[in-house]
């Protein structure tokens, strides 16, 4: 008997939470409202299966409960329950009922993923780059392309490890210790590395989310649909400071977006600086692997 | 309808081959501890996990007080916390579930269910669980060396695992690998014996879908971890060298804190398809003895046949075969091509139906049965609610556009937890209320019994329910310290609090269940044989704990499968397997007319 009360009230009680919950998706900052659709689907397809399994549990504890009064089903023998192995027709049912729900369930989420991988034309680069336990942010410039890096190339002069010799580098607009810019509705695609650990980058707002992997270029794209300050999380186990490798990103509109982006320096520029620097034999080996912009040294 | 037609008389023919001798211990060493007899290794594989899942279990109280008070205890610090977590999850899953079901389930109850007098290779499997208990200790020696366990997280991933900003990058790692290897030895050796005995020591009568389901359960698991940890193995071998000697099997060109790395060429994403090539196998490793088993619980507590026997046991081969074909949903947002993400959300979401087939039949062996709420049932039906919620948010989590903004949060850790930690748990619960009258020939006390079930169902149902709700909110997992943001609601943190509060109430639910065992072993009321009046061989015995050897002079006969439960026209409401058809008591009326 208080089984099959505590089975209702489970099911009662996952109900009533689900209704009421402070907890739930943030506001969302991008174009993947499809994501949480598909998991509103998920939830209606999911939960109603729940809800009806645990009930039917429930009845069936509370009428089929062994009671001592219970008359048998013969005079002569003590059984109490039906003798019935299998039932096809059932099982058969059963098969594609379930069936056609999941694929309820996979159909909008495999064209939502489509829309994931497929990268639109107009999409500009952004690149994203990750170490323990700090992010650093590229843009491609005024030629639209971001210059080829090679891990191997890193040093305290080329943090982001650019081929020197690569034109399309020398008018990158490198960001460390600064916010990650996104201009308003403008569709990016964030080109993702890492030259350390895993790292994962992850704006709860933006609902994307992807890893970034030593050796490789990841990204995933969207298109920001809201002004604002937004957290950026690690969300991929990098280390003893995981927990503390955030950031933020600012969505602007187009006219502060271009206001901030004049203010910043090229490749080109910042190598122009080292070299100067070089010759006048001021050192540079207080500017740490990206800790420090280098301008702030040259203003010390 | 053949094979499970309960009172068909087959012809039974005579045994082909003459018992194989058994070996008899001589001394006390060789009985009970150096011992070759597959129930006492059962219990030596069982005692050993429990007492590293009791390690585990302290490791998940530690956790959790840093989340739900994180200002309060200053002596965990970020490396002992990915310590905790990692050590926890890893003692949890490997040492404690995998040992148990297929050690200590495994080994007790497969020969005895088989009708067969013991593992065909008994001294294989002494050896099996002291390589076991090798791996164990490898791995609690992590504790002590330099820097301390590792802390990369229970997936181990490189590079960091072996990069000096990750605790526990040097011996400890180094340690957990070899401890996984030494595991994967010793398990080898035991599994080989549990399916060669399955299918060469079953007794006359006893054909393959005759089998419990528990069984088959334990059965087909074993068969998925003799292909799947050999994966893990080679990972483990190969990280070892990427650490020891330098190599770059994991190791693309690296750059640390501002310093050149001397690895390069190698690849992150080899070892994640590597490791979940192993690591999702591993989860039906687990679920796939607590699937046959609780089916056992539910017919036998039930007085009712397990509905629809057949489609039971294919839909155990069949998860078990798909759930090769899905390992990488784990990937989704690793970096791998995208357009596996078709793929391996298609396979993942299929398996859903056979999955789902089950539960459904779990319910409908309820529906016009006899119920008897024993304590082996209600675990039953607890285990039915939390493995249905947690295959749920494993539809979340399978179809892989919803798995971009949950992966890597709470929701995570809530639906791992619920599918894979709390279910199989309250089967093996279940199961130790179910047959440890069989064991020691007493009861369990039925009001610690109760205590342990409601506090431990309701419990970690509180503790989990409300988590999935902290990865919609976007809260990361494996995080130290939330700290500020600027989406996380201050209510998340009493939430935090009141799930730390709920998982140190049950924790101690458990230690009333430890304490019910200890006390029940030598006080508890003795047990009538085959309390539960079930029909599987192993209640057949004649004495009870079964004796060394298992059966008398003559190995059972079967004549039907292990599901007559009231079956129309007998007088008693079980028929067990080896009682020949001459012999069933039958009801006056009908027996005229047979």
């Amino acid at each position: 008997m208080w089984a099959a009360i505590a089975v209702f009230l489970v099911a009662l009680g996952s109900l009533v939470f689900h209704l009421i919950t402070p907890w739930w998706s943030t506001p969302i900052a991008s174009n993947w409202g499809s994501m949480d659709l598909t998991i509103d689907i998920t939830f209606w397809i999911t939960g109603v299966a729940y809800i009806v399994i645990l009930l039917f549990m429930a009845a069936c504890i509370y009428q089929y409960r062994n009671r001592a009064d219970k008359t048998t089903t013969s005079p002569q023998s003590n059984h109490k329950a039906s003798y019935d192995p299998e039932n096809k027709k059932l099982e058969l049912w059963l098969t594609v009922g379930t069936a056609v729900a999941v694929a309820g369930l996979l159909a909008p989420g495999l064209i939502v993923w489509n829309d994931y991988v497929t990268v639109p034309d107009d999409a500009v680069e952004v690149e994203v780059m990750g170490q323990q336990w700090q992010w650093g942010f590229r843009y491609p410039g005024a030629d639209g392309k971001l210059g080829t890096t090679d891990a191997r190339l890193i040093n305290a002069d080329n943090p982001f490890g650019l081929h020197l010799d690569d034109p399309n580098g020398q008018d990158d607009i490198l960001v460390e210790g600064d916010d990650l810019h996104l201009e308003l509705g403008q569709p990016v695609n964030m080109l993702l590395r890492s030259i350390d650990v895993l790292h994962d980058f992850y704006v709860p707002q933006f609902r994307a989310k992807m890893d970034m992997v030593p050796g490789l270029v990841t990204f995933y794209w969207m298109i920001p649909t809201r002004t604002g300050t937004f957290d950026i999380l690690c969300a991929e186990l990098c280390g003893s400071n995981h927990y503390a490798m955030r950031g933020l990103v600012v969505v602007e509109e187009k006219e502060a977006f271009n206001a901030w982006m004049a203010e910043q320096q090229t490749f080109a520029q910042l190598r122009a600086e080292v070299e100067k620097n070089a010759k006048h034999g001021s050192s540079l080996a207080l500017n740490a692997v990206g800790a420090v912009p280098v301008d702030s040294v040259v203003a010390r | 309808m053949v094979d499970v037609t309960p009172e068909k008389v087959e012809y039974v023919g005579p045994a082909e081959v003459p018992e194989v001798d058994l070996y008899h211990a001589k001394t006390w060493w060789t009985k009970y501890v150096f011992s070759q007899d597959a129930k006492v290794i059962a219990i030596q594989y069982s005692g050993t996990a429990v007492a590293i899942g009791l390690v585990g279990l302290v490791l998940s109280w530690l956790m959790r007080l840093q989340l739900g008070f994180p200002e309060f205890f200053s002596f965990i610090s970020p490396d002992l916390y990915l310590q905790f977590v990692t050590m926890h999850g890893m003692i949890m899953v490997i040492y404690l579930l995998t040992a148990l079901f297929l050690g200590g389930f495994g080994n007790y109850l497969i020969p005895l269910m088989v009708g067969a007098r013991d593992m065909v290779f008994p001294f294989v499997n002494m050896v099996s669980y002291w390589v076991y208990l090798l791996a164990v200790l490898v791995l609690v020696s992590s504790f002590f060396v330099p820097g301390g366990p590792t802390g990369a997280g229970w997936t181990l991933y490189p590079p960091q695992a072996i990069l000096s900003g990750t605790p526990g990058s040097g011996a400890g790692i180094v340690l957990m690998l070899v401890s996984l290897a030494l595991f994967i030895i010793g398990f080898t050796m035991g599994g080989l014996n549990y399916v060669v005995t399955v299918l060469q020591a079953r007794t006359r009568g006893m054909t393959l879908m005759r089998l419990p389901l528990t069984v088959w359960g334990i059965f087909t698991a074993t068969v998925l971890a003799l292909l799947a940890f050999p994966a893990l193995f080679v990972s483990a071998i190969m990280m070892t060298l990427d650490s020891v000697l330098g190599t770059s099997f994991f190791m693309p060109a690296i750059v640390e804190f501002g310093e050149q790395l001397q690895y390069g060429g190698g690849s992150p994403v080899l070892f994640q398809h590597l490791f979940w090539f192993f690591g999702h196998p591993e989860v039906y490793i687990v679920a796939l003895p607590a699937f046959g088993i609780v089916s056992d619980l539910l017919s036998v507590h039930a007085r009712r046949n397990i509905f629809g026997y057949r489609m039971m046991v294919w839909a155990i081969v069949g998860i078990g075969a798909l759930s090769f074909v899905v390992w990488a949903h784990h990937m989704y947002v690793s970096g791998m091509n995208p357009y596996f993400g078709f793929f391996f959300a298609t396979t993942t979401l299929i398996i859903a139906v056979p999955t789902a087939l089950k539960v459904y039949n779990w319910t409908l062996t309820l529906w016009r049965g006899d119920i008897h709420l024993t304590l082996p049932m209600l675990f039953a039906i607890a285990f039915i609610i939390t493995f249905v919620n947690g295959g749920i948010t494993g539809l979340f989590l399978g179809n892989v556009v919803v798995d971009v903004p949950l992966s890597d949060t709470m929701f995570v850790v809530a639906h791992f937890h619920m599918v894979m930690g709390v279910a199989p748990i309250l089967v093996v619960f279940g199961a130790v209320y179910h047959w440890f009258p069989l064991m020691t020939g007493r009861m369990l006390n039925q009001a610690m019994g109760q205590f342990h079930f409601w506090v431990t169902f309701l419990g970690a149902y509180l503790i989990y329910f409300p988590m999935h709700y902290l990865g919609f909110v976007g809260v990361p997992r494996r995080y130290w310290e939330i700290g500020e943001t600027n989406f996380i609601p201050e209510s998340a943190e009493s939430l935090n609090a009141f799930i730390t509060v709920a998982a140190l109430v049950v924790g101690f639910a458990q230690v009333v269940f430890i304490y019910n065992i200890l006390t029940s072993i030598f006080k508890g009321k003795i047990s009538e044989r085959n309390p539960w009046k079930a029909t599987s061989l192993e209640w057949q015995t004649t004495t009870v704990p079964p004796g060394h050897g298992n059966f008398d002079d003559e190995l059972p006969v079967v004549y039907r499968w292990a599901y007559s439960y009231s079956v129309p026209g007998t007088v008693d409401d079980y028929t067990p397997q080896n009682v020949h058809p001459d012999d069933v008591v039958k009801i006056a009326a009908e027996q005229g007319g047979d």
